[in-house]
């Protein structure tokens, strides 16, 4: 099933209390190297069609105007995986892409 | 005069905003989130609660349904709207307000009773407020830090569109203290404090004359009311 990834953090500017609360657990935990963490979303989202630029595109517009909103959040990244053609390169290494 | 209070899968106020609005005077006309009707109502409150789970964000997939639709062109037509909480998130996510409401920055769920200051009393939900007035309300969230950026506080602060501050504690980390602000009309108010939690003596929280005797949101709704007479 072609699967479609949309990842939404909380913009840089503005305090993330969840990232906060575990970096906070982690500094706990005595690991203290891993000073920072910031807690995002992850959709994937399941479709009908060609895993084409237009349908990228339809998504692109849904991540910005419903899934994420610009106030408190920003699109990060928004990609093909499974067997779809992935078309968009910013995926986050160790995703499972699988390039055509 | 009949003020609609919507219903949302998870509202839990609705039924106090009902109440506050038939001890302020009005008749209280209950909306469905489902519906495209707003029943003729001459003023809409959206109560607090967990609209959808606060699933997405909190107030975004309320702020999809059907009747927002309507909320939206009402409030586009000059028809009062007051969003409490939940409410106030749902009016940021519909772009009918500026801003957003983030996790409080302390990270925990927070309920207590809350001083603000009326910073505008101009709208039509606070009309019936001396400038000025503190009051006292209660508070009960988890994600009501109020952020914006820089350029939209200064038009915020600049225009009077910053109808509440939080005076002496800031509770969850709002820019400025904001709790609560208003549209550029002045017909569109969202706070996250709960004025219909303060509306009658014995249910309302603490005063230095009695226990729960506090009734400082009632004027929002009076106001309301006063707004409508005077069109």
């Amino acid at each position: 099933m072609p699967t479609i990834v949309v990842e939404v953090m909380p913009k840089a500017v503005l305090l993330d209390p969840q990232g906060k609360a575990v970096a906070g657990a982690l500094h706990r935990l005595g690991k203290s190297r891993f000073t920072d963490v910031r807690l995002g979303k992850r959709f994937e989202i399941a479709f009908e069609g060609d895993a084409d630029e237009a349908t990228l595109a339809e998504v692109r517009e849904l991540a910005e105007s419903m899934l994420s909103n610009s106030v408190i959040e920003d699109v990060v990244s928004v990609h093909f995986v499974g067997s779809g053609t992935q078309t968009n390169g910013a995926h986050v290494a160790g995703t499972p892409v699988e390039a055509s | 005069m009949r003020i609609g209070v919507v219903t949302f899968p998870g509202s839990l106020d609705d039924r106090d905003a009902q109440r506050a609005v038939r001890l302020a005077g009005a008749t209280p006309v209950a909306l469905w989130h489902g519906e495209h009707d707003l029943h003729g109502v001459d003023a809409i409150v959206l109560p607090g609660g967990f609209s959808y789970g606060d699933y997405l964000r909190a107030g975004a997939i309320a702020s999809l349904s059907p009747i927002m639709a309507e909320v939206i062109a009402a409030a586009n037509r000059g028809v009062p709207v007051l969003g409490i909480c939940n409410g106030f998130q749902m009016l940021a996510e519909a772009h009918l307000l500026d801003g957003g409401l983030i996790r409080n920055d302390h990270g925990t769920f927070i309920c207590r009773d809350q001083k603000l200051r009326v910073e505008n009393t101009a709208t039509a939900w606070t009309n019936g407020y001396a400038p000025g007035t503190e009051i006292t309300i209660p508070l009960k969230n988890g994600e009501g830090g109020f952020v914006a950026d820089a350029e939209t506080i200064a038009r915020l602060e600049g225009e009077g569109q910053v109808a509440f501050r939080y005076l002496g504690v800031n509770p969850n980390g709002s820019i400025n203290d904001i709790a609560g602000v208003t549209n550029a009309r002045g017909n569109v108010v969202g706070l996250m404090p709960h004025p219909e939690h303060a509306i009658e003596e014995g249910f309302g929280p603490d005063t230095d004359a009695a226990m729960r005797s506090g009734t400082d949101g009632l004027t929002i709704f009076t106001s309301a009311i006063a707004a409508l007479a005077a069109v």
